[in-house]
């Protein structure tokens, strides 16, 4: 089976091809990162402009890539949500139109599975069930797999994503968005246990995450001297990004050894993050559990990943229909 | 004669106060902007509007960075904005967002500069200044609001 993948959630257009669930046959990624910049974070208006003018040209280089024509493929995916509404549609509507033009059936599949099931783009692919931890600008989600469509909420944040923390505490450094790649360069040269911010554990056995109070406590920190040397940005940024990682990924074992499984994946555009990559697999293996990642290309926002949950959805509940409509927050995440 | 209110909280807790003071307060269509730097309290002051409100505990009244605007339910509905990432009244107007300024729950919502000349007349703006673990708050009722700014000192 060829499956097309679009994404258009947020501030990437994305188109994948790919045969079944195992073979990539393109890939093609349109980032607004450089438009977005400037305002200091994603502005919809112009996110969905964007996508306007590009998901022609995303998707046309996808198939040519692929070498393939629409005539070959045999199922459309898509993001139907959690995102930017004005976002979103774009991508659904495309589809729906290609769809009906085609004849060719569409399934409108949930970011946070095509970020979560991302991990089988990779060569170590992990075994259900696994534990999966999912941090991006939007998420910060903990969930237990039971198959390519069952997932089972552990935790949430409670108030601030992963991603937005490291955005929001680049803007009180005065360090450009999106926050996440410029913290982790600045960490490089700093010293990781030179300030001691807090670590929001929650109440005992909860798999929730806080960084809210973390960002408060940056912006007190920085806000109580007038140092803004290197040295002092890069202690603020290493030791901000240890108090999130450390969280993180304290919370992804814990979960792991209470769900009493093997296997841990870590997911997301966080996943990007090298010192969350790096502890998260080192406290795996002192504790004698798999760990997973997918390929940095494929942390963030991507079309294969939209193509795999895709696919596995179509095999479980069939097409989506064409009054599928889009929507800003996960079902995945609103349980409980 | 100013209608603008100013007093301290001293902690947390007294933040976690004044928004179950707040919400006490509230009547439908009421509309409150909120103002402060990234960490002065206004996710946990929105919080606490919300549990005040009687909105369920397993629900999370989380940061509308990303997603712009988180409707929940409780007694009353809240309406929790972030359009600092908006660049003005035209996007505004395009998301459908002015609905929820004259609708029947209650409105909080940060940078609500973006509203431009959507600003309602009626509105209690709430500053909130850091001062070390302290938070110095100003209340300003604007339009029938103004009568009312008195109610809400905790």
């Amino acid at each position: 089976m060829i499956i097309l993948g679009i994404e258009s959630s947020c501030d990437e257009t994305a188109c994948a091809v790919m045969q079944d669930d195992t073979t990539l046959l393109s890939h093609v990624v349109d980032s607004q990162i450089t438009i977005h910049r400037q305002y200091g974070g994603v502005v919809p208006e112009i996110a969905s402009r964007r996508h306007i003018e590009s998901i022609y040209p995303v998707v046309d280089a996808a198939l040519k890539e692929s070498s393939l024509s629409l005539a070959d493929v045999d199922l459309l995916a898509v993001t139907a949500g959690p995102g930017l509404i004005g976002a979103l549609l774009i991508g659904l509507n495309f589809t729906k139109a290609i769809s009906l033009v085609k004849d060719i059936p569409f399934v409108g599949v949930d970011h946070m599975a095509g970020h979560l099931l991302s991990v089988f783009l990779g060569e170590n692919k992990p075994e259900f069930p696994f534990v999966a931890i999912v941090a991006s600008g939007g998420h910060s989600s903990l969930f237990y797999a039971k198959s390519y469509t069952e997932f089972e909420l552990l935790g949430r944040t409670r108030d601030d994503a992963a991603g937005e923390a490291f955005d929001k505490v680049a803007k009180i450094l005065g360090l450009p968005y999106p926050g996440g790649p410029e913290i982790s360069l600045q960490a490089q040269n700093g010293d990781r246990d030179k300030i001691k911010f807090p670590r929001s554990w929650l109440e005992k056995g909860s798999f929730d995450f806080s960084f809210s109070g973390l960002k408060t406590s940056v912006a007190n920190y920085v806000h109580k001297t007038e140092e803004r040397t290197p040295e002092f940005l890069a202690d603020v940024c290493a030791s901000f990004q240890e108090a999130v990682v450390d969280v993180l990924s304290a919370k992804a074992v814990q979960a792991a050894q209470f769900k009493k499984c093997q296997q841990v994946v870590l997911a997301g555009g966080v996943a990007a993050n090298p010192r969350l990559r790096d502890l998260l697999g080192k406290r795996c293996r002192s504790a004698g559990l798999n760990i997973a990642m997918p390929p940095l290309d494929y942390c963030t926002d991507n079309g294969a990943m939209i193509c795999i949950a895709g696919y596995h959805q179509y095999r479980q509940n069939g097409p989506s229909s064409l009054d599928l409509d889009v929507y800003s927050r996960s079902p995945l995440i609103m349980q409980g | 004669m100013s209608n603008s209110i100013t007093f301290i909280l001293s902690s947390l807790e007294d933040t976690v106060l004044f928004g179950h003071h707040i919400a006490s307060q509230v009547i439908p269509g009421d509309i409150i902007f909120l103002n402060g730097d990234l960490g002065a309290g206004k996710t946990t002051l929105t919080q606490a509007i919300g549990y005040g409100l009687g909105v369920p505990k397993s629900c999370y009244i989380t940061s509308p960075t990303f997603s712009l605007l988180h409707e929940y339910s409780g007694d009353l509905p809240l309406y929790h904005m972030d359009l600092y990432r908006l660049s003005g009244e035209e996007e505004v107007i395009e998301l459908g967002f002015e609905e929820y300024l004259y609708g029947e729950g209650v409105c909080v919502i940060e940078w609500p500069d973006r509203l431009g000349d959507l600003i309602p007349a009626n509105r209690l703006v709430i500053n909130i200044e850091t001062q070390g673990q302290s938070r110095v708050v100003t209340l300003t009722g604007h339009g029938s609001m103004q009568s009312r700014t008195h109610l809400f000192q905790p």
